[in-house]
């Protein structure tokens, strides 16, 4: 199949980007699309032309690296899937695709299509651990945990720190992301001792870099890769009131 | 707590709370305009007790004071949420993503608040300070809040245009709080994969009554009446 792209070229963090039009031949369906812009790539090294810088690592949409906007939506057109898992069968011949970096007033633009998302680590520095020592291996019925909590729990460690949810956002917001992270520690026991706290730091670090406020659109949950859902942010909410009640 | 009003959420809650407030005193200013339903001495009777209650006198600037919370915080994390998109999308596809009325919260707000100013101008500015006729009902004098409306509502283009923007600022009304009533319950922490159906099936019930109530009296003015 043939496909018209439509890339945004940036050259660096301060440069003026703009749209860039493409073109290719033989690509096939079963090409994963970042395949396909491996393929371009290829092209435009030939070519003697820069390539076009974006990110990547497992292909197997665990890592969270990659995550491209693509023809208006986060990860492109397929549900709960990360760019790696995107197929050009989900495309038509010929048709013109536009690729964008995520927009998101707290992930600047590095080049072309990498952002810098150091911005979810600082979050996760701020309080996404557990910091009891644990000591040895206990054992494994004295602590026991429901089934349910242990499921929500799963659900909400999904998360691969993509950035979609702030990407989507009409507010930039990463609500969705810090709701996960504290979701996920607060179900449990060994992390519940500090989720009010973890709430309130983790959310002061999430002001500071420049993300909106979460306005309960929904959009986050609808494009997650990962389908992380917003009752993760009503008990982010609750733990973030229940830190202020308390101090 | 200083970091607690300073802090998104903080600021969210506050939006929140104040706007169930005010979806509280919507219920009640339905009921009391229902009383238009029942005839001049109903309404005017309701209206006296509206304004002569000391109760309804603190009520009523505690309501202002609501009003003036949820729009003022509403205008702050909007600035900021503008500030936190400084570039948009060339292409962004958002219709299933999420409702129309959840992206234009802010829009419906702003128009929400023009219609407030005509209304107040329209009515609670001539019942407080304006020159109104006087009725007895019962033996008791009081202000004739029943030929005020029905004044705005009945003969000539003017009713056209009060009934007009009446309705399409009732349903912008109802647009807005279809989206407000579920939000103001996930901000404060009260909603689940569960109760979010739940309430958005109540938000939106009650968005439709408050939409068709305060629209069934212009209709009732100028068509039926």
């Amino acid at each position: 199949m043939k496909v018209k792209l439509k890339i945004w070229r940036q050259a660096n963090a301060k440069a003026k980007g703009q749209f860039k039009n493409y073109e290719l031949d033989d690509i096939q369906d079963e090409m994963s699309f970042l395949e396909m812009l491996d393929a371009l790539n290829s092209k435009l090294i030939k070519e003697g032309e820069n390539p076009v810088a974006f990110e990547n690592d497992c292909r197997e949409g665990i890592c969270g690296t990659c995550g491209l906007f693509i023809n208006g939506r986060p990860h492109g057109p397929g549900e709960q899937i990360a760019t790696c898992q995107l197929h050009m069968r989900l495309f038509k011949d010929g048709e013109t695709i536009v690729i964008e970096p995520w927009r998101a007033g707290g992930f600047p633009i590095i080049k072309d299509l990498v952002t810098d998302r150091n911005a979810y680590d600082k979050i996760m520095q701020a309080g996404g651990f557990v910091s009891v020592n644990i000591g040895g291996t206990p054992d494994s019925n004295a602590v026991l945990i429901s089934k349910e909590h242990a499921d929500e729990a799963m659900d909400a460690a999904s998360c691969i720190g993509c950035g979609a949810c702030a990407a989507i956002c009409k507010n930039s917001s990463a609500m969705l992301f810090i709701a996960a992270k504290v979701s996920q520690l607060a179900l449990l026991p060994q992390g519940k001792v500090e989720a009010s706290k973890r709430a309130k730091r983790m959310v002061a670090v999430m002001d500071e870099l420049g993300f909106g406020n979460c306005s309960n659109t929904g959009a986050c949950e609808a494009e997650c890769p990962k389908g992380i859902s917003l009752a993760h942010i009503a008990r982010l909410n609750r733990e973030f009131l229940k830190a202020n009640i308390k101090s | 707590m200083s970091n607690f009003i300073t802090s998104s959420l903080g600021k969210k809650v506050i939006l929140s709370l104040s706007g169930l407030f005010l979806i509280m005193f919507l219920l009640v200013h339905l009921t009391a305009n229902l009383f238009l339903l029942g005839g001049s001495d109903a309404f005017n009777i309701a209206t006296h007790f509206m304004d002569t209650n000391p109760v309804i006198q603190i009520i009523q600037s505690i309501l202002a004071l609501g009003f003036i919370i949820h729009i003022l915080y509403a205008l702050i994390i909007q600035f900021q949420n503008w500030r936190a998109t400084p570039v948009k999308y060339k292409k962004k596809y958002q219709k299933e993503s999420s409702s129309w009325s959840s992206r234009n919260m802010i829009w419906l707000g702003i128009f929400i608040f023009g219609f407030l100013f005509t209304h107040i101008i329209n009515f609670f500015y001539v019942m407080k300070f304006g020159e109104m006729s006087s009725t007895i009902v019962h033996g008791e004098e009081m202000h004739d809040a029943y030929k005020l409306v029905v004044g705005l509502f009945t003969g000539g283009t003017l009713a056209y245009v009060y009934s007009g923007v009446y309705i399409v600022s009732f349903v912008a009304l109802g647009l807005h709080l279809n989206h407000a009533f579920w939000s103001a319950f996930q901000t404060v922490g009260w909603s689940n994969d569960i109760w979010r159906k739940r309430l958005s099936v109540i938000g939106s019930l009650y968005a439709l009554l408050i939409s068709v109530g305060f629209t069934v009296i212009p209709i009732y003015f100028l068509f039926i009446k």
